[in-house]
């Protein structure tokens, strides 16, 4: 039913965020009926005979035929079809998974799942198996959808507890209504009581009269006549030139920590179904801090309506009112529905109006809806919550009642001397101490008791509460109003800065994170900087997984402080692969030890995030939500180092890719032009007279010279990039080397005028001779090769005394370098212009992998009149230098 | 130069063309030559044979090169010229320290090759353990301890002297550094190569002209070696 709906429906449950999830391709089909017996069960079956005689791959998930004869005989007709397979009680979801057929069998939606299963619901199962593109046939009970259960329970008498998220029924491609009126309904269970005699009393729907059959049938029609409604509406929205609805309607609603919170949740997520409009429900901070009891009611209840679908703010305000228009205008909510104040009338009065009284005055532009009164139990209210959600422990109050008898023993000695005024304000005084101290409510327990203290022990006539003086009676009165105030101001200060607090505490530690990892070192350094933070934060143990961007294994980094296991494991890999939270405080694996967080960017999740806390200690909301913002950083971080990874790897793909070609076309012209002479010059010395032998012998001479160069050259720029290079480090004396260098590269340079010249004061110095000597042949080769024959080569070796190195220059009176040139020079495969014979333009870039690798340098310059010239510098410090 | 009397060379390598080529090349010389494929039918002809040098490969299918060598520096002196594509000076210092007399890295030149064996042959040739020894314009008199340069006398330090008479006696084999070192400074100076290095220098300074110093090679990061042609 909903494929054809905007990518970016605001329905979008917490379950399937359209637009974020890749369109799954399990198709689901519900059949949607009043209640039990309505003949779901049978519908199911038989469409599922119908897809096994078309050929269909049909596996049964669940049946439960509940012994009714007509759905049995189906069940055992499909069985049989089937193969004769048996009927499973229970859902086994990794046993699907790995079979993977077309169409499974799910009935009862509702229905919850044994302790150790995978999900506390079966329908966690279905939205898997719908991921995993299964095929799933379902069944639900109107009486089981979240939204309508309450509705429900007041009809049948009976309390719901296994019960469906409306936004299951988003997800179903197609719904059937499976009705049936109550006079045949009721036809036949009589039927199917003759048949099973007292059995049928058991059945669901045994007691269950006209009346009522009546009301769960208008429920289920109404839910489909709603859902008909906004079907009908999105198809006129898809319609161009209509204005979109979407912008029209915007349902805010206030959820406070009490249970009824529940029902207007439920209410709100009904209404908004039913105008199809997106909603959002505030939770306001009150500065009073709440109890932990009415904290995790509070996460419960806002879990709650995430689930439904709703779009979760949360807000601080000390007025409810205030901070619901706020929110409303901030997010252009066009109604705001709250709950009854249960406050007492005069307290509503005495705060300018209750919650409802005080929306309605400022909020003009909004409608005000208020949850109707219900029923046996109803206690609907919502402001009131935040009056009363504060309980301090007992021992405050004790402290605060100690702290009173102290100071009224103390009194009672010393009334005589200083006046039973001065007692007072002894009382206000112990009064804003403790406020300093203990919560709300034992400051106001305190005001109060010790009002009546002071009017009982000290207020002439003594030891009675009657006040004999006009004027105690007003002292009496302002003290009361004076120590109410005193406690309820310093209270409220308190809380509010309690909060702003941890508000702050929230901020500083996302900007820390960020900080973090813009300033690590490295990616690894990031992440461990990361976890570290988050461990201090929330007091846990955390680990951080990673997926191969290949395999999508998940890989535990190392600086984590959580070793997980087999277990935990499986619990990252569902989070990852269903980019959900998982584990403790959620639905999924809720019995883990770890609360896991995927780090999602777009439509892939990158890694998992899992934080353990204490057994005892718990993760708020709040915190939760601050896991989720961090994950979220880190996603960043991660992906950006991924992508980062991959355009250097792409970069140096079509580097190399660049090299390889010329490589292969170097080598094969530089290969194949000495094996053309050695082969025309083996074929021809049997017949050549002696004058032509022995220059063919020269040619074959050359020719393996140049074979040999073009080998060891590849031979050490490979050595050089495989970083199988290292080099000897020993003293050298630059006259050996020149002597060794020059005598290696003698024939190269014949016919040329050479000098070399040392420097007289010339040091010892520490180099790789072999290298060294390969360096200075290379550059005088190079040098031969470049330049007209006949033209002049020098060699110089000389000593950079104050800059602590010495330096070879190789010089000759070619055509110089190019200015453009001298930048690629060294690069590899790089050959000068106007080298004459081959080469593959490795000799340069030898050199300098020769040269960097002995820690020195190496400079292409200019020869002073004319010519180029290399020269070598090697470190040579002062201090370590030998000249025995 | 061989006598009425050929030299007998025992080649061991495992490459078939090149055991062939140097048949073409050392027959014609004069030599008579024996060819092995691996290391042990190396060591059990050189055992059985008793030739005058062995050219051995570094790189042979059953044992590494070096460990025949050395296992044939277990009871014999006589002269192994190692053959090998491995230009390392790590490969060359080890062959050479397990106790080859040379080293040759292929490709090498028939010439080369010929003028390798000759100067390690002749260094074991009795007739030249003489008592002088003359190259270019020097001359040295190990009765004497004198070295001479156009008869005019050379001063060499004591070191100088050792070296220099070292290599002589040595002709034509690589001495690694750590030999020289070894042998003329103390086990303990075994890593000081500047002490070598500035020696050196200094020798070849007083030896003069390029002429002569060109006898005394550079065996560029392994050590020194004389050779006189």
């Amino acid at each position: 039913m909903n494929s054809e709906l905007p990518s970016d429906f605001p329905y979008a449950a917490d379950h399937a965020p359209r637009g974020a999830h890749p369109r799954r391709k399990g198709r689901l089909t519900v059949y949607f009926g009043m209640g039990p017996g309505s003949g779901k069960t049978s519908a199911i079956l038989r469409a599922a005979l119908s897809e096994h005689e078309n050929g269909a791959d049909v596996q049964i998930g669940v049946v439960e035929t509940r012994a009714r004869p007509g759905t049995e005989a189906l069940a055992g007709q499909l069985a049989e079809a089937l193969g004769g397979v048996s009927l499973p009680g229970e859902l086994d979801l990794p046993g699907v998974l790995a079979r993977h057929p077309a169409l499974l069998l799910v009935d009862d939606l509702g229905h919850d799942n044994a302790p150790e299963a995978r999900h506390p619901k079966r329908y966690q199962d279905v939205i898997e198996l719908l991921a995993a593109g299964i095929g799933v046939a379902a069944t639900i009970d109107v009486c089981a959808l979240e939204s309508r259960a309450e509705a429900a329970a007041r009809i049948t008498g009976r309390p719901v507890s296994e019960t469906v998220p409306d936004s299951v029924m988003d997800e179903a491609d197609e719904i059937v209504l499976v009705d049936v009126t109550p006079s045949e309904f009721i036809d036949r269970r009589d039927e199917t009581r003759s048949l099973l005699g007292g059995r049928a009393d058991v059945l669901p729907e045994a007691g269950l009269g006209e009346r009522q059959l009546t009301a769960l049938r208008e429920l289920a029609l109404r839910f489909m006549a709603e859902r008909m409604d906004r079907r009908l509406r999105e198809l006129k929205a898809a319609e161009p030139g209509q204005p979109d609805w979407r912008s029209t309607e915007r349902l805010l609603v206030a959820v406070g920590p009490s249970p009824s919170s529940v029902r207007l949740v439920r209410w709100a997520r009904r209404m908004a179904a039913a105008q199809g409009a997106p909603w959002m429900a505030v939770s306001v901070e009150s500065p009073r801090l709440l109890t932990p009891r009415a904290r995790r009611s509070l996460d419960g209840n806002l879990a709650l309506a995430r689930e439904l679908g709703a779009e979760i703010v949360v807000t601080q305000d000390e007025n409810l009112a205030n901070a619901l228009i706020r929110t409303a205008r901030e997010h252009r909510a066009t109604q705001i529905f709250v709950g009854r104040s249960r406050a007492p009338k005069w307290i509503d009065r005495l705060n300018g109006g209750s919650t409802v009284d005080r929306l309605i005055r400022l909020g003009g532009e909004f409608d005000i809806r208020v949850a109707p009164a219900g029923g046996a139990g109803d206690d609907g209210q919502d402001g009131g919550d935040f009056d009363r959600a504060h309980l301090s422990p007992i021992r405050e109050y004790l402290l605060a009642l100690n702290m009173l008898a102290v100071v009224s023993l103390a009194g009672v000695f010393a009334v005589g001397h200083v006046g039973l005024h001065a007692v007072g304000l002894g009382y206000l005084m112990c009064i804003v101490v403790l406020s300093l101290v203990v919560g709300r409510g034992p400051v106001l327990m305190a005001g109060v008791v010790s009002a009546l203290a002071w009017d009982f022990l000290f207020i002439p006539p003594v030891l009675s509460f009657h006040i004999g003086k006009p004027e105690d009676a007003a002292m009496f009165a302002a003290y009361f109003v004076v120590a109410l105030v005193t406690g309820e101001l310093t209270a409220r200060i308190r809380n509010k800065e309690q909060n702003e607090r941890s508000r702050e505490l929230r901020a500083t530690a996302l900007y820390r994170l960020t900080l973090s990892l813009a300033d690590a070192a490295g990616p690894d350094e990031a992440v461990a900087q990361a976890l570290a933070q988050c461990g201090d934060l929330f007091a846990a143990r955390c680990a951080l997984l990673l997926s191969d961007e290949k395999t999508g294994k998940l890989t535990q980094h190392p600086s984590g402080t959580l070793d997980l296991g087999e277990q935990p494991m499986k619990v990252a890999e569902w989070s990852i692969r269903n980019r959900k939270p998982a584990g403790r405080f959620t639905g999924t694996f809720g019995s883990a030890a770890g609360f896991f967080t995927p780090l999602v960017r777009g439509t892939t999740a990158l890694g998992v995030l899992c934080i353990e806390v204490q057994p005892d200690s718990e993760l708020a909301l709040s915190q939760r939500d601050l896991v989720e913002g961090i994950a979220a950083q880190l996603a960043m971080f991660v992906e950006r180092d991924r992508l980062r990874a991959a355009a250097e790897r792409e970069k140096l793909l079509s580097e190399s890719e660049r090299l390889h070609r010329v490589l292969l076309d170097g080598v094969s012209h530089e290969l194949k032009t000495p094996l053309a002479v050695l082969s025309a010059a083996a074929d021809r010395i049997d017949d050549a007279d002696a004058a032509t032998r022995a220059s063919l012998a020269g040619e074959i001479r050359i020719a393996t010279h140049r074979l040999n160069r073009l080998v060891n050259n590849l031979l050490d720029q490979t050595r050089l990039e495989s970083g199988a290079l290292r080099p000897r480090i020993d003293w050298c004396d630059a006259g050996d080397l020149i002597f060794a260098a020059v005598d290696s590269v003698r024939e190269s340079l014949a016919g040329r005028p050479f000098e070399t010249s040392v420097d007289p004061d010339m040091p010892l110095f520490r180099a790789d001779f072999a290298l060294m000597e390969q360096v200075i042949a290379n550059l005088l080769l190079n040098a031969a090769l470049h330049t007209p024959p006949g033209t002049a080569i020098s060699l110089a070796a000389g000593w950079d005394r104050p800059g602590g190195r010495v330096c070879f220059t190789v010089a000759d009176r070619g055509p110089g370098l190019p200015l453009e040139m001298r930048d690629r020079l060294f690069k590899k495969f790089q050959r000068g212009d106007s080298a004459r014979a081959g080469g593959l333009g490795l000799g340069l870039s030898i050199v300098r992998g020769f040269v960097t690798a002995q820690g020195g340098e190496i400079v292409a310059g200019e020869n002073p009149g004319g010519g180029a010239a290399f020269t070598v510098y090697l470190p040579c410090p002062e201090s370590g230098r030998l000249t025995t | 130069m061989p006598a009425e009397l050929p030299l007998e060379i025992v080649i061991v390598d495992d490459e078939v063309q090149i055991r062939r080529l140097l048949r073409l090349t050392l027959e014609p010389a004069g030599y008579r030559v024996r060819e092995c494929e691996t290391g042990a039918q190396g060591l059990s002809e050189v055992a059985m044979r008793r030739p005058d040098a062995v050219i051995l490969d570094l790189s042979l299918p059953d044992l590494d090169g070096v460990e025949v060598l050395r296992r044939l520096r277990d009871w014999t002196r006589l002269p192994v010229l190692v053959l090998s594509v491995r230009r390392d000076e790590v490969d060359k210092i080890a062959a050479l320290d397990a106790g080859a007399d040379d080293y040759l890295t292929k490709p090498f030149g028939g010439g080369e090759l010929l003028a390798r064996l000759r100067a390690i042959l002749r260094r074991v040739t009795p007739a030249e353990a003489a008592q002088t020894v003359r190259f270019g314009d020097i001359e040295v008199d190990f009765s004497k301890r004198s070295v001479t340069k156009k008869g005019e006398e050379l001063h060499l330090t004591m070191k100088e002297y050792a070296l220099l008479r070292l290599l002589l006696q040595n002709r034509g084999k690589v001495l690694t550094h750590g030999q020289l070192l070894r042998e003329v400074w103390g086990l303990r100076h075994e890593q000081d190569t500047h002490y070598l290095r500035v020696h050196m220098a200094n020798l070849r300074k007083k030896i003069g002209s390029s002429a002569e110093s060109r006898f005394l090679r550079t065996e560029s990061g392994i050590g020194y070696r004389f050779l006189d042609e």
